[in-house]
């Protein structure tokens, strides 16, 4: 409690690699516009593509199902608005309605659960160009565990973890952009619906 | 299909599986028409390697014919192609560095945790090697799913044999690219321990670069004797005492490289974590590393060391101080085989480089589980076992 950055020194590393959890949140917090959560994830890749094309197909909020493997099913409701169906520990599903709250073209896009979300969940991803080596991804993102410290627990047991699902979507990101596919180790259809790697 | 399935320690059998099937655009299927086993695969057989799963088919070491691609593979059918037992995408950044076995997406998302958090980052995939490998089923089997089938596999021409180009898949690349950093100068004396596949094609290739000596170190004499074929001098270290033969023979210098061929024979991960395992809790001393040891005191100052012999884990005792005080100079890694395969299959259609005098035995596939006993039990006559799916069973 009241632990801030302010109050010890501070080095020029991603505040989600910070010692002090505490602090970290106040501070990733301070860069969202509407925070909602309380346990930071901070993930980030580079993929060897220009950012306008990541960009674009980030963007196209549906199509992130594609390699966001919790997530069931992504509507839209509007430009801004859209409704998540993600998979949850135990065969459930978790749903809530996102809204964009910031937004620049080809840089940035950060959005926040909207009120009685089952999770609340804020975040950005952002895109930044590393010359030849391509574009890094960052993906920071704020929420609260359903069931608090034991549900994050719980979920870690069955790999619904934020922190691991976000690297492995991130990874999958990267394979669909760099090879036009995400890899499977299946040797045939009946395997990798069996989720057999 | 028929296929060689991993059961557990010592436990390979031959089973009825479902086929494979074309999973993703880039992808080929290859009806297998000869695949080796690979002196790694027994690491496997004697069941060292974590993350295997019973009914794992095995096998990285295979070529055939292209029965059926994906939309996006450049292979057509019909086209005999040899495969690199690694898995790389050809579009990440260390593969356009031609860095293939560092590939960011040949592992499968999940799977690359394991070697993220054993290593820092994730490797390339690679078939038949356990599940931290990627999962991907190995090529003792009648088809294989090749993926990335667009940048791996390599059109052979008709009318050359399979066994001269089969080793393009794993051996011969790894003893080429372990000549290679060992950066050889022309008059150079090259010491290389392991007179194994890896060893024997290290020697070859130290001479094709310059080396005007190589010696040759092992303990099995068949061995030796494929060595000293190619012209390399030999220490059999049951024998002789290596250390003072290598400095005899040397007039006091040392090897200008020295090549570490043995290590834990080849591409094992996490072996030595294992030794070390077994060694903490029974207090017994493990020899292990003894071969990188011996290459590093022996290599002459300035001189260079190459390691292709595969390491997974932590390691005792490493001569970090004569390492530095002599200025030595390590490289290493598993091999970037599509890097090497185009440049290597011209010197075999050339005839610069001999791959056939290495093969002991040849068996239908029905007869693997024999291969790998006979492999495992008799490494002094079984220099290397191939399979062959059409062929029918040995007659016994």
């Amino acid at each position: 409690m009241g632990e801030t950055l302010e109050s010890r020194p501070r080095d020029g590393a991603p505040p989600s690699t910070s010692k002090h959890a505490g602090a970290a949140v106040d501070a990733a917090t301070d860069a969202l516009v509407e925070p909602r959560g309380d346990t930071l994830v901070g993930q980030a890749v580079t993929i060897n593509r220009p950012r306008a094309e990541l960009f674009a197909y980030w963007r196209d909020l549906t199509q992130l199902a594609t390699f966001m493997e919790n997530v069931e099913r992504i509507d839209l409701l509007s430009a801004k608005q859209s409704h998540w169906v993600v998979k949850a520990p135990g065969g459930t599903t978790v749903e809530w309605t996102a809204t964009i709250t910031e937004e620049r073209d080809g840089e940035l896009i950060a959005w926040a659960s909207d009120p009685g979300a089952e999770v609340p969940n804020s975040g950005r991803v952002e895109f930044s160009d590393v010359g030849p080596r391509g574009t890094v991804v960052t993906a920071t993102i704020l929420y609260d565990p359903p069931g608090g410290t034991i549900g994050k627990l719980i979920a870690k047991m069955f790999q619904r973890e934020p922190a691991i699902q976000a690297r492995r979507d991130l990874r999958r990101f990267k394979q669909l952009m760099e090879t036009g596919e995400i890899a499977t180790g299946a040797r045939n259809r009946r395997l990798q619906d069996e989720g057999k790697n | 299909m028929r296929a060689l399935a991993w059961h557990g320690k010592h436990d390979v059998r031959v089973d009825t599986v479902d086929d494979p099937e074309i999973l993703n655009p880039r992808d080929a299927i290859i009806k297998v028409t000869s695949t080796a086993i690979c002196g790694s695969d027994l690491h496997l057989y004697d069941g060292y390697i974590p993350t295997m799963q019973a009914g794992d088919i095995l096998g990285h070491e295979f070529m055939g014919e292209v029965v059926e691609v994906g939309p996006k593979s450049t292979l057509k059918k019909g086209q005999r192609v040899v495969v690199p037992f690694t898995i790389a995408c050809g579009s990440c950044y260390h593969c356009g560095k031609h860095q293939y076995s560092a590939c960011d997406n040949g592992l499968p998302a999940d799977n690359q945790d394991i070697a993220q958090e054993a290593y820092g980052q994730p490797m390339s995939g690679l078939f038949g090697y356990s599940h931290m490998t990627g999962g991907y089923s190995g090529g003792q089997a009648e088809y294989v799913r090749v993926p990335f089938s667009d940048t791996g596999p390599i059109v052979v021409p008709d009318g050359v044999e399979d066994e001269t180009v089969l080793f393009l898949s794993d051996i011969l690349p790894t003893g080429w690219m372990a000549a290679e950093n060992a950066q050889i100068e022309p008059g150079d004396t090259v010491a290389v321990w392991g007179c194994g596949p890896v060893g024997l094609f290290a020697v070859q290739s130290a001479f094709l670069m310059g080396a005007e000596r190589v010696i040759a170190i092992d303990h099995f004499p068949r061995r030796l004797e494929l060595a000293r074929r190619f012209g390399a001098e030999t220490i059999n270290f049951e024998e002789t005492a290596t250390y003072e033969a290598l400095m005899l023979m040397t007039g006091g210098i040392g090897p200008d490289a020295v090549i570490d061929a043995v290590g834990l024979e080849a591409h094992g991960f996490f072996v030595d974590n294992v030794v070390d395992q077994i060694k903490a809790s029974t207090f017994l001393g493990t020899d292990r590393t003894h071969v990188i040891r011996q290459a590093i005191h022996a290599c002459r100052k300035g001189g260079r060391v190459s390691m292709p012999a595969v390491y997974g884990g932590f390691v005792d005792k490493f001569p970090l101080g004569a390492f530095m005080e002599k200025g030595l100079t390590l490289k290493t890694g598993q091999t970037h085989v599509q890097h090497y395969m185009p440049g290597l299959l011209n010197a075999i259609l050339e005839g610069e480089i001999d791959t056939t005098f290495l093969i002991s035995h040849t068996l239908g596939l029905e007869d693997a589980p024999q291969g790998y006993k006979m492999f495992h039990d008799n490494q002094n006559e079984v220099t290397k076992v191939v399979l062959k799916p059409g062929l029918a069973l040995a007659a016994e």
